[in-house]
């Protein structure tokens, strides 16, 4: 029988990428894109497509200024994207405690 | 299996959450030396302490011999700081390479500063009362218990959490130390000396050990 909560769980999120992205951004108020691929351990190309998903759903929001000559971008969650995530996790963690 | 998959990501977010938002390198070793540096200073200070009460000249305010003993008193102190937290970065930075982290990212940052606000005021605070002499000299070691207590506390957020209960430690003995004052220095060697070893051994074994 399949579990009704794997219906709950929110298809922006099945990947790993970001997962991990959401994660950061739940326990910081906002992270800078080295800081943010350094600790997710991918490329550029894989962060910026991933993260530029997360937006379009409106999850969370990329800023961008200049510092000098240099482009800074960070990062930080929205409220729809920090809700969004604690249902996913409230839907993983029911999903789990049925296996026990 | 899709059960596995999803105790995977769970246990992904949960470190990643850790991961980005504490500063875990913290090695409990550092802690082990800052206690052995501040028992050789609280001796040293004790011993300079003692020459100067055999002057007379105790609780008389601005003599040349009480800025003398003021001038070694720091000396001590800053030597004890800069050594500790040379300990410090060196055990963590091994630390760091066996977790396979950075010494310095924006959470060893975050610490530092979080720390470093109590502290601050705390130092500032008790030069002052060494500047006016007479019996404010006696609540400087207590205060100085008590607003390292703060930032350990203030600092926990940002780092492994055990520190908070240090942090407690060292608030709960230098308020002792306010009501039983002219032992400050025995109360200064506890809470920098034996309690920090005592921790640092604590923390080795409890995060370290098995690295």
């Amino acid at each position: 029988m399949i579990n009704p909560n794997i219906h709950k769980l929110n298809k922006a999120f099945e990947n790993r990428v970001r997962l991990g992205i959401m994660s950061v951004l739940m326990v910081n108020d906002s992270v800078d894109f080295n800081t943010l691929k350094d600790l997710l351990q991918i490329t550029d190309g894989n962060l910026a497509s991933h993260s530029a998903a997360l937006e379009k759903e409106g999850f969370l929001h990329i800023k961008k200024e200049f510092v000098g000559k240099k482009t800074l971008t960070t990062y930080s969650a929205t409220k729809t994207g920090i809700k969004a995530f604690e249902e996913h996790l409230d839907a993983l963690e029911k999903l789990i405690k049925k296996l026990d | 299996m899709v059960e596995k998959d999803q105790l995977d990501a769970l246990k992904d977010i949960r470190s990643m959450m850790k991961q980005s938002s504490k500063f875990l390198s913290l090695s409990g070793l550092s802690g082990v030396f800052a206690g052995i540096y501040a028992l050789v200073g609280a001796y040293l200070g004790n011993c300079f302490i003692n020459d100067f009460i055999q002057t007379g000249e105790y609780l008389e305010g601005y003599t040349s011999q009480y800025f003398q003993l003021l001038i070694k008193l720091l000396v001590v102190c800053i030597g004890v700081l800069v050594l500790s937290i040379v300990s410090a970065f060196y055990f963590s930075n091994r630390k760091a390479k066996k977790l396979g982290q950075k010494l310095f990212d924006y959470t060893t940052l975050r610490l530092f500063i979080n720390m470093f606000i109590p502290l601050l005021a705390g130092g500032l605070f008790c030069l002052a009362m060494l500047l006016h002499g007479g019996h404010f000299v006696l609540l400087v070691g207590p205060c100085m218990l008590i607003f390292y207590g703060l930032a350990l506390v203030n600092g926990s957020k940002y780092t492994l959490h055990d520190i908070r209960y240090l942090g407690i430690l060292e608030i709960v003995l230098g308020l002792i130390a306010v009501f039983y004052l002219g032992y400050g220095i025995i109360f200064w060697s506890i809470g920098f000396g034996v309690l920090h070893i005592l921790y640092g051994i604590y923390m080795w074994f409890k995060y370290d050990k098995q690295l």
